[in-house]
């Protein structure tokens, strides 16, 4: 399989990443690249084959649904690019 | 007296015991020695009165005969590891000047052991990459060079930097992550010692995330031994990672001098690669000769899916870091760029935080993820993950201890050398680690000789599930019979 320009900006949006007319053409080369890489796969036979879905088995650990830590916003929004009184501020959402 | 960075972790610990120099001592030692190696860009920044303020808590420990384990020991931490109120960026605009509210649980446990931290290292941006050219704040330069060339290489990645300074004797020790082969890889380039453990062993808690059923931990340091002592501060179980195992940790310095009589050592056949350099091949077989004079069995195995790790991985890897890496959107931390709407300032931000090797791999962990592609991609990947998982099971089954395999496919290679090289050129510099991670297996990467460029080339033991003791037995056994590597002359400095 291989993506054509339209479908590299499709992807670029759904990553939520801009990207310039110039850059296209590059990325797509790259991507397509790596895609040519991974077609071996298709050879392998799967047939049967459970997906890992945990390196090391064990049993998921499970605690009580309570709070455990917190009471601290102003450390929470600490590093934030823009708050007020402890909220994250963002360009208006809803209009 | 001699140079204080010159000693290896566990010698610096004897000499700290002993009061032959006190922990300020050896600190101002690693501090100025930081300050002279500069043009490496190991440390992406330096915390000395951190540092300073530690090795006074120490000295005063041991002064009390309240000494801990690691008490005392200067150490430098990748710049993935969340470090509280010190800048943490994993080598990426995006970050900025992100200062952590909190501690990492694998460094907060070093710091609990007495260890001293000297700054921030440099890697890969997020880890990603294989020559630590892809961070933000330039690559690192390999204290190793060509003989008769003054070349710079590249250290290796994505912990270049932690390689780099544990070779140019800033630091006793280091942090390190490793993914595919982040420590491995670079330890090998540098003359090292590096061990990935086993998936579990050490908490993720707190260590920027890439790949999380890949990312683990582990120390880079000088010696087999030095590497034994610090895994064992790292390692342990951690309620705030659901990954993380509940077993308890091993003395593994005890195991070090166990040696490999009795052991049966695999050596896979599919590890040999057309094309394979002979160097690599001759040093192989060396290692092979080695355990087996040291009363080790040595027996061909074969792990049948060896050649489609890498690919399984160029999928698994970039599909949970694109889902990772959804967090840094410009809301919460590090750098925004404005945009008309929230749209525009979430890919606008993206776009300027992240540089080219993340983006791409976001990109393909984007698409392969999307729909109508999840089973033909990111589903077949994690079925041959359980082949290749598979493979190393029935091995060990068979009564195999351990597996020797090469570390790398060459030693450091120059700086910018493969600038203009697809990205999969650059992958297949993972090709014999990243089996290990896809598997979940405990690696370590022990430096076993020069080659004839008279650059450090490794060896690779890979371990059953939780059994790095085995690894540090048969690591040591190979350090002992290649000699301890003489670490090149400070042309830096």
């Amino acid at each position: 399989m291989s993506v054509d320009e339209k479908t590299v900006r499709r992807i670029a949006h759904l990553a939520r990443i801009a990207v310039t007319d110039e850059e296209v053409p590059h990325l797509q080369g790259e991507l397509n690249a790596i895609l040519d890489f991974v077609e071996q796969l298709r050879e392998v036979d799967v047939e049967g084959v459970e997906p890992m879905t945990s390196v090391m088995p064990m049993v998921m650990k499970k605690r009580q649904d309570a709070v455990t830590d917190g009471g601290y916003p102003e450390k929470i929004v600490a590093n934030a690019p823009m708050s007020e009184d402890n909220f994250f501020v963002v360009p208006k959402v809803v209009e | 007296m001699t140079d204080l960075t010159d000693l290896s972790l566990a010698e610096a610990r004897e000499g700290l015991k002993a009061r032959r120099f006190s922990a300020t001592e050896l600190t101002r030692a690693h501090l100025e020695a930081m300050e002279k190696a500069r043009a490496l860009n190991a440390y992406v920044l330096e915390t000395p009165e951190r540092a300073l303020a530690m090795a006074a808590e120490s000295d005063k420990r041991i002064a009390a005969g309240e000494a801990r384990p690691l008490e005392g020991i200067p150490l430098g931490v990748k710049d993935l590891f969340a470090t509280e109120g010190v800048r943490t960026t994993a080598c990426s605009a995006i970050l900025d000047d992100f200062r952590p509210p909190y501690e990492s649980t694998v460094t907060s446990q070093l710091w609990r052991d007495g260890a001293v931290m000297l700054g921030k290292l440099n890697n890969d941006e997020f880890a990603m990459g294989s020559s630590n050219e892809t961070s933000v704040f330039g690559p690192v330069v390999n204290p190793w060079r060509r003989k008769g060339s003054d070349a710079k290489l590249v250290p290796g990645g994505s912990s270049g930097g932690s390689a780099a300074a544990v070779a140019a004797r800033l630091c006793l020790g280091a942090t390190a992550t490793d993914t595919g082969g982040s420590i491995r890889q670079p330890a090998a380039f540098t003359g090292t010692v590096g061990i990935k453990p086993t998936y579990g062993r050490c908490s993720r808690w707190g260590i920027v995330a890439f790949a999380s059923s890949l990312d683990q931990a582990g120390p880079i340091a000088r010696t087999v031994r030095d590497s034994a002592i610090l895994l064992r501060s790292m390692a342990g179980h951690d309620p705030k990672d659901t990954t993380s195992v509940d077993l308890p940790v091993p003395d593994y310095e005890a195991a070090v001098t166990r040696g490999v009589k009795g052991l049966k050592i695999g050596i896979p056949k599919e590890y040999r690669l057309d094309g394979m350099p002979a160097e690599i091949e001759a040093l192989w077989q060396k290692g092979a000769e080695w355990l087996k004079a040291a009363g080790a069995e040595i027996v061909e195995v074969s792990l049948p899916h060896t050649k489609y790790a890498l690919p399984a991985y160029y999928i698994v890897a970039p599909a949970e870091a694109s889902s990772n890496l959804a967090r840094y959107d410009g809301v919460r931390y590090g750098l925004r760029v404005p945009g008309k709407d929230i749209v525009e300032m979430y890919e606008k931000t993206r776009a300027a935080g992240f540089g080219r090797e993340v983006k791409r791999r976001i990109m393909i962990g984007t698409y392969v993820l999307s729909a109508g592609y999840y089973d033909a991609y990111y589903l077949r990947a994690q079925k041959v993950r359980t082949l290749i998982k598979r493979d190393f099971e029935h091995v060990y089954a068979s009564g195999v201890d351990a597996i020797l395999a090469p570390a790398t496919p060459s030693s450091a290679f120059g700086l910018g050398e493969k600038a203009n090289a697809s990205p999969v050129e650059m992958y297949l510099n993972d090709v014999f680690t990243v089996t290990v991670n896809m598997a979940g297996l405990p690696g370590i990467a022990v430096p076993a000789g020069l080659d004839s460029q008279g650059l450090p080339l490794g060896l690779q033991l890979i371990g059953r599930p939780f059994d790095e003791e085995t690894l540090f037995a048969a690591g040591q056994v190979i350090e002992d019979a290649a000699g301890r590597m003489v670490l090149p002359e400070a042309w830096w400095a």
